[in-house]
């Protein structure tokens, strides 16, 4: 989502609904190749942000779906757009895996 | 003490683990340290000769992943035997897993094309897992220094991802 759209789409949200769940940033961390926590609960809006704190490179890849690649001591994010749960592994070590239930 | 080499040499001998089976006895510290980086080099080696030999980029890039990953394990290593002032030590497994490797590669060096893919891709499943039953059962078990152990776990953790890797790459192969 770009800065632009973000607050025509708050604005909209804002419009739409007496109490809107403002947009949140959910961060989960890996670390010696676990991803924790393994299950996040978000709504379609939300970002979650991966904080590596490994050597190595991962991905948090969803079949058919979206990947984010997130480099050896470093971070990736990807604003959610769908709802629906959704599990995702790193493709490198496709025995790490991880879930996101987003509900709209 | 007396039983559990034993059954750790059984359970790599089921395995087919033949190399390391010759380690009949509990490795020290500084043989495990040696092992473990041996065997990471061995990987690397044979991930050059793909990057060079391989024209799928599927096999290419898993093999960019294994220098990438095998390096940055190495790495930790040495830090690590630095840190603790050990010197990793030579040892009948370490020579026995270069022999082996050594065989592979010759092996390998001669074929192209789709069957250096295949032949590769499936030495990298076949080969992670021999590593994978050693770092289990006889590795991890026998190292005496916590932080050494330690990173044998995530070693570990890393090959089992790269095995898994390797698998489904072989399956895209068929």
């Amino acid at each position: 989502m770009t800065a632009l759209t973000r607050p025509a789409l708050a604005a909209l949200a804002l419009a739409l609904t007496a109490s809107p769940a403002p947009a949140e940033t959910i961060t989960v961390t890996i670390d010696k190749l676990v991803f924790s926590p393994a299950s996040v609960t978000a709504r379609v809006g939300d970002t979650i942000e991966w904080v590596n704190k490994d050597a190595f490179a991962h991905t948090a890849t969803v079949k058919g779906g979206w990947e984010v690649i997130i480099p050896p001591k470093s971070t990736g994010k990807t604003t959610l757009k769908e709802a629906g749960a959704v599990d995702y592994f790193c493709r490198f070590h496709p025995n790490m895996r991880g879930r996101v239930a987003v509900s709209p | 003490m007396f039983t559990r080499p034993t059954v750790a040499l059984a359970a790599l001998l089921m395995l087919g683990a033949a190399p390391l089976a010759q380690a009949a006895d509990k490795p020290t510290d500084p043989q495990i340290a040696h092992i473990a980086y041996t065997a990471g080099t061995i990987d690397i080696e044979a991930a050059k000769l793909a990057i060079e030999k391989s024209k799928t980029k599927e096999v290419v890039d898993f093999a960019n992943d294994m220098v990438r990953d095998h390096e940055t394990v190495n790495k930790q290593a040495l830090d690590l035997v630095k840190k603790l002032n050990v010197t990793p030590e030579d040892n009948a497994t370490s020579q026995a897993l270069a022999k082996a490797a050594a065989e592979e590669r010759g092996k390998l060096a001669k074929l192209d094309g789709a069957a250096f893919d295949k032949a590769y891709v499936e030495n990298e499943v076949a080969y992670h897992k021999q590593v994978n039953g050693a770092l289990e059962t006889l590795l991890i078990p026998s190292a005496s220094n916590a932080e050494l152990k330690s990173l044998l776990e995530t070693g570990l953790k890393i090959f089992q991802g790269h095995q898994q890797h390797a698998e489904h790459v072989a399956g895209s192969l068929k």
